[in-house]
């Protein structure tokens, strides 16, 4: 590790991202905190109300079902996508055309519009005009995702990894390409066993990278509104209901600026403790090693 | 079949005919060499289930944009028994629906080009020097990735407009780079550490200025990083669709929102919709053929 050399000066090559950055978060930051402590009837009147919105939201039942469902789904999808990743990534062929090949083909989930991939994904299941859907119902199984809570659940999950799981697989194909092919080497003259070789060589080097993925991921299903609310417009009832969308329904729905705006504070500072937590842990971690 | 057998035996036998001259290390080879053979074939295997898999949403898709409503709803089939093109013809017919392409390229691209001239004298920065509240500054950056795009519909829905910038493409990609300045930042910083310093040290001394050291010797140096940022970029601000409908009207609405149109009174119109799903697919897989060899560096994000 080089030392960095000390240079305030170079604030002046970080104040362009400051000033960009600043504009669209700390702005309606404080928008968003201003509104968090008033009660407002139309644009020239509001009064006052100090941490009434916050009390309010901290007690709502809806929102903390939502919360729930939340980090339910955020565990779930990190505990299929993960593996699953990296176990796709141990898959793809190292070389020539059908390496990149491959990796075109992962890649073209993640850039397809959120709105289309719940498209995708509405049509796919439908028992009428979708493969799945009628390929749920051929095996006999009872499946609608508009209506019954746990196939709605369980299909926006299934999209997910669909959706997401590519982003780990290149993340960890990345890192698996970084380790030198004398370790390889070493093991094979160990005769070290398939196991063995992910477990001490491809699984410690893999550890950076699926930081970055855990980060991304659980920041990203965190935040997810698009999908849900295209597929199943957060029902049946509100069994699919996250944050994301209480909060839009809550803003945009209800107009309720001042609770929206404390449940949007709330929301914030929920994401970025738990990320400052991984985050600290993480970083500890390493320089343990 | 049959060639892929003999080619088997011949492999297996020189690894005989070769282990008669090392009589104890190579039954041991060839038995490690064919279960390398075997894991392969198996990889080869679960890739090939796992792309399937993957494709098949969007084959699906793809089958539907090619068939007319009436067939859609008769019935399954995988492949379109009367080939049309008539969804695809009424997307590039109509301004208002190829209208909505352009603009969200427009306003792709200006995040792109915006999100990049910034980040990169400050990953520079960042990387290279330790300034007063560095490591505080990069964290609030990366906050601001976190920040659900939700909390902040409604402050940048009058902030834009109070400021008369509603409706317009500088707007949706001013915020975008909300989340893809700090990307930009993360993942260049990367790239630039990877540099070694002596580099910038010996162009100073050879007299180059920063600027000029910057732009001619710096940049090409980490070409592959900034298309890889460039690919990332584009990425994110592609796929968004919250703040972009929030911020615009008519004159820069992207194509995402114009697709809820195909909802109608009739029911949905499910041809239409999967085309213009379709076409949505297109530019991403344009920019990931650019960087496909670059892009295994790049999710590394330098960092490995």
């Amino acid at each position: 590790m080089q030392t960095k050399v000390e240079n305030n000066k170079a604030w002046f090559l970080v104040l362009p991202v400051f000033i960009i950055v600043a504009f669209s978060a700390i702005i309606p930051l404080m928008t968003v905190v201003n509104y968090s402590v008033q009660d407002i009837f139309d644009q020239n009147t509001s009064y006052f109300v100090g941490a009434e919105w916050f009390k309010q939201v901290m007690l709502d039942s809806r929102l903390h079902d939502a919360l729930i469902r939340q980090f339910l789904f955020s565990f779930t999808i990190l505990l299929i996508e993960i593996p699953l990743g990296i176990g796709v990534a141990l898959m793809m062929p190292t070389k020539g055309k059908s390496a990149s090949l491959c990796l075109i083909l992962v890649a073209i989930p993640l850039l397809i519009p959120w709105n289309v991939v719940g498209t995708i994904w509405q049509i796919f299941g439908r028992e009428d005009i979708g493969l799945f859907g009628a390929f749920m119902g051929a095996i006999g199984v009872d499946y609608n995702y508009a209506s019954d809570p746990v196939d709605a659940w369980s299909t926006v999950v299934l999209m997910d990894v669909w959706h997401w799981t590519p982003l780990v697989a290149l993340l960890c194909y990345s890192g698996l390409r970084a380790i030198p092919e004398v370790y390889y080497q070493a093991a094979r003259i160990d005769q070290a066993s398939r196991w063995a070789v992910f477990r001490y060589i491809q699984l410690p080097k893999l550890t950076n990278v699926l930081i970055i993925g855990v980060l991304l991921r659980f920041m990203d299903s965190f935040m997810i509104y698009t999908e849900p609310f295209v597929l199943t417009g957060g029902g049946p009832g509100s069994s699919t209901t996250f944050l994301s969308q209480a909060l839009v329904q809550q803003a945009i729905g209800q107009f309720d600026l001042g609770p929206a705006a404390a449940f949007s504070l709330v929301y914030f500072l929920i994401i970025l403790l738990v990320c400052w937590v991984f985050y600290t842990t993480i970083m500890n971690m390493q320089k343990d090693k | 079949m049959t060639q892929s057998s003999t080619t088997h035996t011949n492999k297996s036998s020189a690894a005989k005919t070769y282990g008669t001259a090392e009589t104890v290390q190579a039954p041991v080879y060839s038995r490690a060499e064919r279960k390398a053979r075997n894991a392969t074939r198996r990889s080869r295997l679960g890739m090939v289930i796992y792309l399937v898999l993957l494709l098949l949403p969007i084959y699906w898709l793809i089958n539907m944009s090619f068939k007319t409503n009436t067939e859609i709803l008769s019935g399954l089939s995988f492949f379109p028994e009367h080939f049309t093109l008539d969804n695809y013809a009424k997307i590039f017919g109509d301004p208002t629906w190829y209208m909505g392409y352009i603009n969200s390229t427009l306003y792709v691209v200006m995040n792109m080009v915006i999100s990049l001239l910034v980040a990169l004298p400050a990953a520079y920065a960042f990387s290279r020097y330790r300034f007063v509240g560095d490591k505080h500054m990069f964290f609030w950056l990366l906050s601001n990735r976190m920040a659900p795009p939700a909390v902040f519909l409604l402050p940048f829905f009058q902030l834009y407009s109070s400021v008369g910038l509603f409706d317009t493409h500088i707007a949706v990609a001013l915020a975008h780079c909300l989340f893809n300045v700090p990307l930009a930042v993360w993942i260049l910083e990367g790239f630039m550490s990877g540099v070694p310093r002596e580099i910038d040290e010996t162009a100073y001394i050879d007299g180059y200025t920063f600027p000029k050291f910057f732009v001619r010797i710096f940049i090409p140096l980490i070409r592959s990083g900034i298309g890889v940022t460039a690919f990332f970029c584009f990425m994110f601000s592609w796929v968004e669709l919250l703040l972009a409908r929030t911020l615009t009207s008519v004159e820069a609405k992207p194509i995402a929102a114009i697709m809820t149109r195909t909802v109608s009174a009739s029911g949905m119109d499910w041809g239409l919709l999967a085309a213009a799903g379709v076409l949505t697919i297109i530019p991403g897989m344009l920019v990931i053929y650019f960087v496909r060899n670059h892009v295994a560096k790049g999710f590394a994000l330098g960092r490995v």
